[in-house]
């Protein structure tokens, strides 16, 4: 994450002429699928792609007489999100029937959470959570016909397999100001269910799906707006999307001195068109009432025991914990901690470097913020941006191992910066061992202060006369030219201070 | 034996007479199921009680061992038991064919234990009535007077059992529907504490107070039968373990037994003919040495009340799964999801169900909740509350079952008010989940009238004791009844 979401956004009406900026006010809803082995009321296994209406019994396929029981195991995943968002875990909670008549619906009425939820309150980084309740999910509709919705379909099919899969719902407060907070802060609830392991988290594949409530306020104002519900997007990329042209779609109606109506609209991502599912005053009443069918959960210390012990260390918590221990600025340690895999690369190279040292291979361990450094920019670029664009840390050439000798070498000053990315480069393409390429290269740093460096420095200054003149003359940043031609010179072996330091011993300056 | 003296067994004689070797399962059986057979093939000209009559003793149960504990006793089965490949129709149309691929947990437990399936019985749609005229299979006859209504919802298993065409039934009970036809037809009937005996199976009206339970000719059939029903299902959030075993029960005298008798559920509205019976009743409780004291259930009187916001409002809600998209009726040729939802239940429930699916409704829409759902289930807690405080001072409850013996058919189905209050004395001990029995405790103008004993949870085995004694100090007789 290159922006924290804790870097306050511009509003995002400065674009508009009229005086009257707009700031977006927006809250999330996200329904996580659970990674039970079964579903939430009844012992069907969770379906992952099987043919269609195989994973089904009386109780999800809503037969006549069938009965829920509710999963003990979704409901300790539920309680472990709960710990992990900090929330206030309800030592009783209530399952409520909504009822609403649709075909993916068997029973007519979906069991889910409604005044009395698993979870209240909490926040993940700088958003506040509302709540966090358990349900089942619907079956799947197929629309036959040219349409693809219901309406107007040859047929419809419904497919019972992920009906009753079970559901965390987490409803944050409204305390996202723009769609790249949203999407940047959705990455991070996605690492952190990912890390408690309650869920795949997979937005392509629906075990994450994200519901978005925005609305609009004069900048500096506190009342809240009218809200509209953005339905269902299925990507980081369509919640940015869909909530950018949301947000447009208000701002032109509140400039032209109009109203935002209340209803649920649903994003187009093929052609970002936003178009409306129901208004308000077709809402449905869900006539909730406590479910007669099951007993309230009652969490007893045993189940909140068991959750803690579930508990892996999270992003929030381990940000801190790198920051405490290694010294690393802030941001290195959140950028860590946020995008795991950066930050168990940057643990490992850690352990590896001052492994092999104690271990006598000669090279010193390096310390912690300039391996951080190395491993968010230098390492990633090349990652990220390269050739081998799209690989992952692990699964390069470069070892944890590797990389932690590298910056040891650079931190003694055996190896300039220059030289070391270079040594980099030849890891990235080919792994092997820094010191060997170093050797084979001819990229050792060269003596400070040395009868070679010096004579290199005099050569380049003759090269650069007129530079050489600008600096005489009072303009230090005339060095640059100078700098550079030892540096080619050197192939990047020279050490950067001591180059400057000859040049200006040599120029009398 | 000949098939007559067959016949005349109680259920537990019979199941005696079996493991004895003196009788043979399937003998018995098949005595049965020519008689079942027979009023069921005659229709509405018969009794009416069956939607199905098991074609031949199932096979591979003919002769079933002695060392299971129902020994192969045919039982009847109210409809609205899911049974696997067999119609489960719960009396309505929309269900017409219905053949469940799984069977009910009550149904199976009793299967494990010997029972045999002898027929389904006919009731009222979705279990919504006090006179099985709400059946869309027919109305079911009383066998004590052919003009005469049985009671309901579970009046087939009812009239079956008075009749002789079975030697026990199942029903259910959500605010009467097995103590009042139990009452109306001269038989047994009992309703268990509430979770004792799971409804896995059992096609919902109103979950919070649905509750399976026997219907027999005498009270230790009520106890056996009932001692091989409860005990915890996983199937079922809630049902319970039932922390004892159901006895056989065998006291001949109440002494120092404290009864308990409430004024709000004894007195206007009652006929006077059951009041008479009713008094008698409890002469024979004191020659048996009981206590009797008034006793104060305050609000009693707000039960129908209550319980008619709430069995509606949850029978809305388990109703709604009866959409035309699994099973079950589906209109034909819809022109669209709406009209296809629309003509299917509009074609496949009753006026009833109807009626109570729009209260139901109603009652929970936003903004009504509070007013109707909110305070009936206030209500409730004080009815439970009140039990709760007079089983302090007393051991058990009496009150007639029924405020009327058995009605005329069609007299009261233009008055839907005057058909809810049959459950008047029925409905208060299902809101408060305690177990209550219906014994025969006389005549009225030669028609059956029901008393009512009613217990804290789980107390059945003293209910059913009470219920013993009296029972053989009335020596109420009904053979009248059978056909």
């Amino acid at each position: 994450m290159s922006e924290s979401p804790r870097t306050p956004q511009p509003p995002a009406g400065g674009s508009i002429e009229d005086d009257v900026a707009f700031e977006p006010v927006i809250g999330l809803e996200i329904h996580v699928q659970l990674a039970t082995a079964t579903k939430m009321f009844c012992s069907c296994e969770l379906s992952f792609g099987e043919p269609p209406n195989t994973r089904t019994c009386p109780v999800c396929l809503g037969l006549p007489g069938s009965l829920p029981v509710a999963n003990a195991r979704a409901i300790h995943l539920g309680l472990m999100i709960g710990l992990a968002l900090g929330s206030e875990l309800a030592p009783r909670s209530i399952f409520h029937r909504k009822n609403y008549f649709y075909p993916d619906l068997p029973k007519g009425y979906q069991i889910s959470q409604y005044d009395e939820p698993l979870c209240r309150g909490g926040s993940l980084a700088d958003v506040r959570i509302h709540r966090v309740h358990l349900e089942e999910d619907a079956a799947k509709l197929i629309h036959l016909g040219s349409s693809g919705r219901i309406h107007g379909s040859d047929a419809s099919i419904v497919d019972f397999n992920r009906g009753g899969t079970p559901l965390a719902e987490i409803v944050t407060e409204p305390d996202v100001r723009s769609p790249e907070q949203a999407s940047e802060w959705l990455k991070l609830l996605r690492t952190t269910l990912r890390q408690l392991g309650v869920s795949d988290v997979n937005m392509e594949e629906g075990s994450l799906r994200c519901d978005a409530n925005i609305s609009l306020r004069p900048a500096g104002t506190h009342e809240l707006g009218v809200k509209t519900e953005l339905k269902n997007m299925n990507s980081f990329r369509f919640i940015e999307r869909g909530i950018r042209a949301e947000i447009a779609r208000q701002e032109k109606i509140l400039s032209a001195g109009g109203h935002v109506v209340q209803e649920t609209l649903h994003f187009d991502p093929a052609s970002g068109a936003i178009t409306s599912l129901r208004s308000k005053e077709e809402a449905h009443d869900y006539r909730y009432f406590p479910e007669p069918d099951l007993l309230p959960v009652a969490i007893d210390q045993r189940m909140l025991a068991d959750a803690r012990a579930a508990m892996s260390e999270l992003p929030v918590a381990r940000a801190e914990r790198l920051a405490r221990e290694h010294g690393l600025s802030a941001d290195s340690a959140q950028l860590l901690a946020f995008r795991g895999e950066l930050g168990d690369y940057f643990e490992a190279a850690l352990a590896a470097g001052g492994a092999s040292s104690l271990a006598g291979d000669g090279v010193p361990a390096p310390p912690a913020q300039a391996l951080a450094n190395w491993v968010t920019g230098e390492l990633l670029s090349r990652l990220e941006d390269g050739e081998r664009a799209g690989g992952d840390l692990f699964s390069s050439r470069v070892s944890p191992r590797a990389l932690a000798q590298l910056v040891g070498l650079v931190d003694a000053k055996r190896v300039s910066v220059g030289a070391a990315r270079q040594v980099l480069d030849k890891l990235v393409a080919e792994g092997g061992e820094p010191q060997a390429i170093v050797d084979a290269e001819g990229l050792a740093a060269m003596d400070g202060g040395g009868e070679e460096l010096a004579a290199i420095v005099a050569a380049a200054i003759d090269a650069n006369a007129d530079a050489a003149q600008r600096v005489r003359d009072g303009n230090a940043k005339a060095i640059g030219p100078i700098v550079g031609a030892v540096m080619r010179e050197t192939k990047g072996r020279a050490d950067g201070t001591e180059v400057a330091r000859l040049i200006h011993e040599q120029l009398g300056t | 034996m000949i098939a007559a003296d067959v016949l005349e067994l109680s259920a537990a004689q019979a199941a005696d007479a079996i493991a004895a070797g003196s009788l043979s399962a399937g003998e018995l059986f098949e005595a049965y199921r020519a008689r079942a057979g027979a009023d069921h093939a005659a229709g509405e000209d018969g009794l009416n009680c069956f939607t199905w009559v098991a074609d031949d003793a199932p096979a591979q149960h003919a002769d079933a061992p002695a060392s299971v504990p129902l020994a192969g006793v045919p039982l009847a089965v109210k409809d609205l038991f899911c049974t696997e490949g067999v119609p489960s129709q719960s009396g309505s149309l929309i269900l017409e064919g219905y053949e469940p691929p799984y069977t009910a947990s009550v149904v199976r437990r009793l299967q494990s234990a010997g029972a045999r399936l002898l027929a389904k019985t006919n009731q009222d749609e979705f279990a919504m009535g006090s006179s099985n005229e709400n059946s869309a299979y027919g109305a079911v006859r009383n066998p004590w007077d052919r003009e005469r209504v049985p009671g309901g919802s579970s009046g087939g298993s009812a009239a079956a059992v008075a009749a002789g065409l079975a030697p026990w039934a199942l029903g259910t009970d959500t605010g009467g529907s097995i103590r009042q036809p139990a009452a109306l037809c001269g038989i047994v009937g009992m309703k268990p504490t509430y979770g004792s005996v799971s409804r896995y199976g059992m096609i919902a009206f109103a979950s919070s107070l649905d509750q399976a339970g026997p219907l027999t000719r005498d009270v230790r059939d009520a106890a056996l039968l009932l001692s091989h029903m409860v005990g915890h299902d996983p199937c079922d959030a809630t049902s319970l373990s039932f922390p004892h075993a159901i006895e056989r029960p065998s006291a001949e005298r109440l002494d120092g037994v404290r009864l308990g008798v409430p004024a709000e559920l004894t007195g206007e509205g009652i006929e006077a003919g059951v009041l008479d019976a009713f008094r008698a009743a409890l002469a024979h409780a004191e020659q048996l040495g009981a206590q009797i004291s008034d006793v104060e259930l305050p609000h009693a009187p707000h039960a129908l009340s209550a319980y008619y916001v709430i069995a509606p409002a949850e029978a809305s809600s388990n109703l709604a799964r009866f959409d035309g998209v699994r099973y079950g009726l589906r209109a034909e040729n819809p022109s669209d999801l709406l009209d296809m939802y629309t003509r299917t239940r509009h074609d496949g429930f009753g006026a009833e169900v109807k009626r109570r699916i729009m209260l139901g409704t109603y009652a929970l829409s936003s903004g009504y909740y509070d007013a109707y759902y909110g305070r009936a289930q206030r209500v409730r807690t004080k009815i439970a509350d009140d039990f709760r405080t007079a089983f302090e001072h007393v051991d058990l409850i009496l009150t007639p079952t029924a405020p009327t013996v058995a009605f005329k058919l069609g007299e009261k189905t233009a008055d839907p008010l005057a058909m809810y209050l049959n459950d008047f004395c029925t409905v208060p001990m299902s809101l408060a989940g305690i177990p209550a029995i219906s014994i025969p405790c006389g005549l009225s103008a030669g028609l059956p009238v029901g008393l009512q004993i009613a217990g804290p949870a789980f107390s059945e085995n003293r209910v059913l004791d009470a219920a013993y004694a009296l029972e053989q100090s009335l020596g109420f007789d009904g053979t009248a009844a059978r056909v």
